[in-house]
């Protein structure tokens, strides 16, 4: 899977991003996190091959969320759908 | 290749059709268009650029832009769920709702490979295809097979007729709701 890693000064959280690289609101996602300086990880869903497809679908449901974009899991735990700067900011303590 | 200003006159000119506005932040709308633009290169047609798609044409027809959930996703909420399409009142306020997913989930995933096995064998990656209409579960031909069945519906109010897996939520012409809809029921009968 081609998971992308964006450096940040903040990595107290595990930030992993699930986007699309159509989404409007997974970029603006994607720049909040990057405006904050927070370290995250994402993948752009519709660049990633069938089976890998299969594993985020796995995962996100196994995690409760919905199959939505952006979905944003922080810590491996807490499920975030769309783009919400409210929870991200409480969240992720910024 | 479709150019961007194409996609830009199409969504003005079906705004202004329905009554409806474009998103009322110029780098929103931007993006929204250059990802319908992205899409429509990529697969044949603008598909939603918020949402996933599995590459099957008969799959993926709900959201093909405007989708299926825009017209009562504008009259609940405002705005359909990428919030490109929104009313007069959120244009002018300029905020923009949150707007959750209509789409059911049996829907959602068939953009996800195991959910649709027979059409993503055979398709080949980044292929653009066809509709298609055969319906035969055990066909491997090389073009991808879609599950889904189609029937005929047409409008208790206006006689408006539409070939596909569901009925249409708003009717686009004389916009009677989805449970004005009904199947219409054909027999073959062979004599002789």
């Amino acid at each position: 899977m081609n998971i992308l890693k964006v450096s940040g000064k903040i990595n107290k959280h595990k930030v992993f991003v699930y986007a699309l690289s159509t989404c409007v609101w997974c970029k603006l996602t994607k720049q909040f996190l990057k405006d904050n300086d927070i370290q995250y990880e994402f993948v752009d869903v519709d660049l990633a091959d069938e089976k890998d497809k299969d594993k985020i679908h796995e995962t996100i449901q196994n995690m409760g969320g919905m199959l939505s974009y952006p979905t944003i899991i922080v810590d491996d735990k807490v499920v975030i759908n769309g783009f919400r700067k409210d929870k991200l900011t409480e969240v992720l303590e910024i | 290749m479709i150019a961007l200003d194409q996609v830009r006159r199409r969504a003005e000119a079906d705004a202004k059709t329905y009554g409806y506005y474009l998103t009322p932040q110029p780098e929103l709308l931007q993006g929204f268009l250059e990802g319908l633009k992205t899409n429509e290169d990529r697969y044949g047609y603008p598909l939603c650029p918020c949402r996933l798609a599995s590459g099957v044409y008969d799959y993926d027809r709900d959201i093909i832009c405007p989708c299926d959930y825009r017209d009562p996703d504008v009259a609940q909420y405002g705005a359909c769920y990428c919030r490109l399409y929104v009313n007069k009142e959120v244009f002018e306020s300029k905020n923009l709702p949150e707007v959750p997913e209509r789409r059911p989930l049996e829907k959602q995933q068939r953009a996800y490979g195991t959910q649709a096995p027979a059409a993503k064998q055979a398709m080949p990656q980044g292929g653009q295809e066809k509709p298609s209409e055969t319906q035969s579960p055990t066909s491997q031909a090389e073009k991808p097979q879609s599950t889904v069945k189609k029937k005929l519906w047409y409008c208790k109010q206006c006689g408006y007729v539409v070939y596909r897996e569901d009925p249409p939520y708003i009717c686009p012409i004389c916009k009677a709701k989805k449970e004005v809809f009904a199947e219409i029921e054909s027999t073959v009968e062979f004599r002789g």
